[in-house]
């Protein structure tokens, strides 16, 4: 990674944002200063000065005794160019700076059109009563592995069994999984307040491909390992102890493309973890190099089932892209007891913007062809599927379950949450909240059991609101929302997009 | 109870154990086919679950006959002084996570054999095919024979563990891509030192660890991040106990002559940081 730019020449790109301190209101304490990550704030001559690089994470602005620090844009600089936009403009600029291929992280941030924000949900009117959540039971429990399709029971003798073993199967109290964010993409601090969180939710965390902190260990029974092209940390160990496997082909940032830890953040920590030397680039290949094809994807999961002993679910992950229902449909003839979707909008800690913004498909589309594809072919009774990549909201959760998971995924959320601003800047790895960061100082920033709360709040109040759904549609199991698209309608301007997810039009009723 | 009803025990009430036998040595031997008849053998589910029972059963040496291709033998593997021995051919995976025992097949192995590989001991008297050690951050492998596609690929070391892979034979193309650390050594034994041993892509975005070549590697064989170099003193001290260790192995002798060998190493432990650009906001 090159040097950060400090200095300009005269063709960069202007600084976007600016800190403007009210000098009246300021102590000169100088916290903003040492807090600023990113060391955009000097203390010159016995006052704030804002000295270019800000990326507006709000450190200084939370940070501040005296409220005497805004942050502004500074879009005054660029004529106006619907086209040619600021964006473009900047993003030209820097490449013709440095030559390279822009790094970036997080979700997009393009405004492509989200079409969870143009479906409306349905709710119950006297001909099928609502039900109150504070006052019946309104269950929320999930159940993630192979699902039996029909459950065999044989007399045997004055005693019934029942047949084929059904398999492992794992319970959550809520529809909710925290993604796979691995140790390194995040601090040793972050990825604690996940599990934490987690584990006071019943609910399921990912390892991410980082490996697993010999410290987190007693959150097994919580953790999904993660086994990605580059097998950071993948031990028989670490297979045997989680509660779940999940072999890792794509990620809805970057499909199609590996992972890079930059070598700034392969700490002694990343490095005992992720089991690679200190300091060099951790590279996850683009492939899994022993998978080419759907018989190779089948092999893994064999050799990951024969490794766990059949004991615990072993799954897929794949990134939305457009052949998706054909790669789930395989995906689940190769074996994987649950398959987990990420479209395009999902979040990353370092991806090229290139990929980020323009490859894949919106989770929307991709969670209801899958549902629709596996269906058809009498394979969806027999899998969990999981749907992220930017569950925002408990509306978005609602109309991905709706749409045809039985669970949903969420990572940014709940690192916004802990802190995180959405700034964009996690692959460069000094993140002022202490989230995506392994410099110790900003690590020590996140009190995990602050943090952990925050999520476990954020959780359960999308758990009471997908209740609150339910109950006004009258529905009172979850497992009775997943892909009944006849509660939702289509409101935007696209039908045909629509007709792909089998979601009918508002105003068209039930019959 | 005598060990021998103690071991039909940790087999379990269930298992027809009519193919597992008390050698005379004290091992057990476990049938993979029927001898007889062709085309019957276990599957690689019934033989894994029997190698597994033997192992929780405390067997220390186990021989698996009449193997026809059975995948995943031995993956998770964790007893440092367990011995499998196999007779005719693994299949896919072999020693898949292996983390300490030792796994010495009379035959040729398939694709895969170690993956993943934390520690212990893999030797095949024969052939072993694509993506042999893959990811492998412990232990050693010895391959008497050739190998294919994509081997070593991805190796890496930590914290003074060091994985080893010897290959007696050649090696195809993308030999040691991505790899992070540990050494591959190919000894080149059943060609003319002359001709190269291993294929196009050499080292593709290799940024840690080596690879030791008996013969020549020319420039057009590298892959992107690699380069060439001849073997240093401390190389070849390290070398001689590993071609020591592989001559025992499979009683053979390898010729040295180390000033005719190749070392291909990584240009640099971050071969792509200036590939991108991180500061646009």
């Amino acid at each position: 990674m090159s040097p950060e730019r400090k200095t300009r020449s005269e063709l960069e790109a202007p600084e976007r944002y600016r800190q403007v301190i009210d000098y009246e209101l300021c102590k000169r304490c100088k916290k903003c200063v040492n807090e600023c990550s990113f060391r955009a704030l000097e203390f010159v001559d016995g006052r704030v000065e804002p000295v270019g690089g800000c990326v507006a994470c709000g450190r200084c602005i939370n940070v501040c005794p005296a409220d005497a620090i805004e942050i502004r844009m500074l879009p005054s600089q660029f004529p106006p160019h619907a086209n040619f936009n600021e964006r473009v403009r900047r993003a030209i600029m820097s490449q013709a700076s440095t030559g390279g291929v822009l790094l970036t992280s997080c979700g997009t941030d393009v405004s492509h059109p989200v079409v969870f924000d143009e479906m409306l949900l349905d709710a119950a009117q006297v001909t099928n009563p609502a039900i109150d959540p504070l006052r019946e039971p309104v269950e929320t429990a999930t159940f993630v592995g192979k699902r039996p399709g029909a459950i065999e029971v044989h007399e045997d003798g004055d005693r019934f069994r029942m047949g084929d073993d059904p398999g492992p199967m794992i319970a959550m109290d809520m529809p909710i999984m925290i993604g796979h964010i691995s140790l390194g993409s995040v601090s040793y601090n972050a990825q604690k307040a996940l599990f934490m969180a987690a584990n006071e939710l019943n609910i399921l965390a990912g390892s991410g491909e980082g490996g697993l902190h010999k410290d987190f260990l007693p959150f097994a029974k919580n953790i999904v390992s993660e086994v990605a092209s580059g097998r950071f940390g993948v031990t028989g160990e670490y297979l045997k102890r989680t509660a779940a496997v999940e072999i890792k082909i794509g990620q809805g940032a970057k499909p199609g493309h590996g992972g890079h830890l930059p070598g700034e953040k392969v700490s002694a920590l990343i490095s005992q973890t992720r089991m690679i030397p200190m300091g060099t680039d951790a590279l996850s290949p683009y492939p899994h190099h022993d998978i080419y094809s759907i018989e190779d994807l089948q092999q893994l999961l064999s050799v990951v089932k024969e490794s766990t002993e059949y004991k615990v679910p072993v799954g897929v992950k794949i990134a939305a892209v457009h052949n998706i229902g054909a790669i789930a449909s395989g995906a689940v003839r190769a074996g994987a007891d649950f398959i987990t979707i990420d479209g395009f909008r999902g979040g990353t800690g370092s991806t090229p913007r290139i990929i980020r913004d323009h490859v894949g498909l919106p989770i929307e589309v991709a969670v209801s062809v899958v549902d629709q594809r596996l269906t058809k072919e009498g394979l969806r009774n027999k899998v969990t599927v999981f749907a992220g990549g930017s569950i925002r909201s408990s509306a978005d959760m609602i109309k991905a379950i709706a749409l045809g998971a039985d669970s949903v995924m969420i990572c940014t959320a709940a690192l916004v949450a802990m802190g995180c601003r959405v700034c964009q800047q996690c692959h460069r790895g000094i993140c002022s909240w202490g989230i995506a960061t392994q410099r110790e100082e900003l690590v020590a920033r996140l009190d995990p059991a602050i943090a952990s709360a925050r999520v476990v709040r954020l959780l359960r109040s999308w758990n009471e609101e997908l209740k609150e759904v339910m109950g006004a549609m009258g529905i009172d199991s979850v497992e009775a929302l997943v892909g009944n698209r006849d509660r939702l309608r289509y409101f935007g301007p696209n039908p045909r997009i629509a007709e792909i997810m089998g979601v009918k039009h508002v105003g068209e009723g039930w019959g | 109870m005598t060990k021998a009803e103690a071991f039909r025990r940790a087999l379990g009430p269930t298992t027809d154990d009519s193919h597992i036998t008390r050698l005379d040595s004290g091992a057990v031997s476990v049938r993979a086919n029927a001898e007889d008849v062709p085309r019957q053998h276990m599957g690689y589910r019934e033989l894994n679950e029997v190698v597994r029972r033997l192992i929780a059963a405390g067997e220390k040496h186990i021989v698996l006959e009449g193997v026809v291709g059975q995948r995943y033998i031995a993956s998770t593997a964790s007893a440092k002084d367990l011995y499998i021995e196999i007779h005719g051919t693994p299949g896919n995976d072999l020693g898949a996570f292996l983390d300490g025992p030792t796994i010495e097949v009379f035959g040729n192995a398939q694709d895969q054999t170690g993956n993943t590989m934390n520690a212990g001991r893999i030797i095949v008297h024969g052939n072993a095919w694509d993506v042999t050690g893959f990811a492998a951050r412990g232990g050693t492998i010895l391959i008497k024979g050739n190998t294919g596609y994509r081997v070593g690929i991805h190796m890496k070391e930590y914290c003074g563990v060091h994985p080893t892979l010897v290959i007696g034979g050649t090696a195809k193309d993308y030999l040691g891509e991505y790899m992070a650390g540990g050494t591959i050594v190919i000894l080149n034994l059943n060609a003319a030192i002359s001709r190269s041993p291993v294929g196009l892509n050499v080292g593709a975005g290799i940024h840690g660890g080596k690879m030791l070549i008996r013969g020549r590697v020319q420039k057009h064989q590298l892959g992107p991040g690699a380069s060439t170099a001849s073997l240093s003193q401390a190389d070849i001290e390290e070398l001689e106990p590993i071609v020591k260790e592989f001559e025992k192995a499979f009683a053979v002798e390898a010729p040295r002559a180390y000033e005719r060998w190749t070392k291909v190493v990584p240009t640099s432990s971050r071969p792509f940081s200036g590939h991108y650009d991180p500061t646009c906001v």
